[in-house]
């Protein structure tokens, strides 16, 4: 029988270790997979490399692995908020990486981490200090940089609803980048709010097929 | 100089741009404030860059869901009608030209229409989101903002002293003093704030304005 699902969010990380990869769904608080994070902050890994939209906030979510100082480098594209965080703070004083990055780039370099494609070029970014060092083309007239795939040892997201193969269902904004991420990860790691039975999820419906998707937790309503 | 419109003012001559049917972004800043000023029976669409088409107003107090949030991360409805999804299709969406217009904040805009609002570089960080993106993406561009700085300097200059977030891609300033066009030649002054005259806003301009022979008064 086919089943993915994990007991917990602490089995579920279970062999992610120091200096992996990962990236983390989420867009502010929306989204976020907040248990599997608390369950690495309790694992404690270290040099850990993150790709997220924020470097964390509020004391939640990543936030909690920055202050733990659990991250090496960020891959975000909303690291600074209107107060400082943790994130800004270790950031300053040379503490951590950043590599910042517009946030539709991000999402397609992820899809294309995802979807085989070994790079795309993209107006976005062109003549500001981002686009310094990459590859520039002109097609038809419009310039263009290349912008290259991301891929991770790991993705953690979170979705609503999602059965023991994986396939899964987003409420709301809180689905953002879970759908590229599933994709773009050696291990893709859901969260769901609620585990259903195989066959009661549309299949017109389902967003994330589960053939994108290594292990399920149920973790309930967020609270 | 005295007058000038508030915020929420700016807002409502910004949304004096939207159409009927149009297809719009409104970034953080006094462009959520656009949401509220949307005239009674005018059907637009506004998108937000996280996966929303169909971004309705707040919800009552009470009635808040942590699924449901805009691009600043407050809670929001969405309109029947409205759609959901990813952040790739919806830069997909946005990159592809499909937006009719966006309404973004900024720190400062050039002579030629070259935006900076990401970064402010004595902060040593700054935070990009979707406007590297919206800039050249949407057919039309509207940034709103404040004139001057807090402590008085123009933020309407001949070129940016901040990191850009796009070259020549401001089609109009909406700012509490004017309505400025981007055009070809350099800035078109269209309309200045009530009882404020186009000599005062060229005083408080980092770039040579061109009076439009059509020049009016601002009206909200």
């Amino acid at each position: 029988m086919v089943n993915k699902c994990y007991p917990s969010a602490d089995a579920a990380v279970r062999d992610i270790g120091d200096g992996a990869t990962i990236m983390f769904g989420g867009f502010g608080f929306c989204g976020i997979p907040e248990r599997l994070i608390d369950a690495l902050a309790r694992r404690g890994v270290k040099n850990l490399t993150g790709m997220s939209n924020n470097c964390g906030l509020g004391g939640r979510g990543v936030d909690i692995l920055v202050r733990n100082r659990q991250i090496r480098k960020m891959v975000a594209t909303f690291p600074a908020q209107r107060e400082p965080t943790p994130f800004e703070e270790q950031y300053l004083a040379g503490q951590v990486e950043l590599e910042l990055v517009p946030q539709g780039t991000f999402a397609e370099r992820i899809r294309a981490g995802g979807a085989g494609v070994g790079g795309f070029y993209t107006r976005t970014g062109v003549g500001t200090p981002l686009a310094e060092g990459k590859e520039r083309r002109v097609i038809a007239g419009v310039e263009y940089v290349l912008e290259l795939p991301l891929r991770a040892d790991f993705a953690l997201i979170h979705a609503y609803r999602g059965d023991r193969y994986g396939n899964l269902i987003y409420r709301g904004t809180a689905r953002n980048f879970g759908p590229e991420m599933a994709t773009a990860a050696d291990v893709t790691i859901a969260e769901v709010e609620e585990l259903v039975e195989v066959g009661e999820l549309n299949p017109e419906a389902v967003i994330t097929p589960g053939i994108y998707v290594d292990r399920i937790v149920a973790v309930g309503k967020a609270s | 100089m005295k007058g000038g419109l508030t915020r929420q003012e700016v807002a409502k001559r910004a949304a004096q741009e939207l159409r009927g049917g149009m297809y719009v972004n409104l970034g953080m800043g006094i462009p959520t404030l656009v949401t509220r000023c949307v005239p009674a029976g005018l059907t637009v669409f506004l998108q937000s860059e996280h996966g929303i088409l169909g971004l309705g107003p707040p919800p009552p107090p009470g009635g808040e869901d942590p699924d449901f949030v805009d691009a600043s991360r407050m809670p929001v409805t969405v309109i029947p009608g409205a759609s959901l999804f990813s952040s790739a299709e919806s830069f997909a969406m946005i990159r592809g030209r499909h937006l009719d217009m966006t309404i973004l904040g900024a720190y400062q805009v050039s002579a030629r229409g070259d935006l900076a609002n990401w970064m402010i570089p004595e902060r040593g960080v700054g935070s990009i989101g979707g406007a590297m993106d919206l800039v050249y993406g949407a057919r039309r561009v509207v940034v709103t903002m404040e004139h001057v700085t807090k402590d008085g300097k123009p933020r309407v200059v001949e070129r940016c002293s901040y990191p850009l977030t796009g070259r020549e891609c401001v089609d109009l300033i909406v700012t509490d003093l004017a309505v400025i066009e981007v055009g070809s030649d350099g800035l078109v002054l269209k309309e200045v704030a009530p009882g404020v005259t186009p000599q005062e806003v060229q005083a408080e301009t980092g770039a040579k304005l061109t009076v439009s022979p059509e020049l009016r008064e601002i009206r909200v």
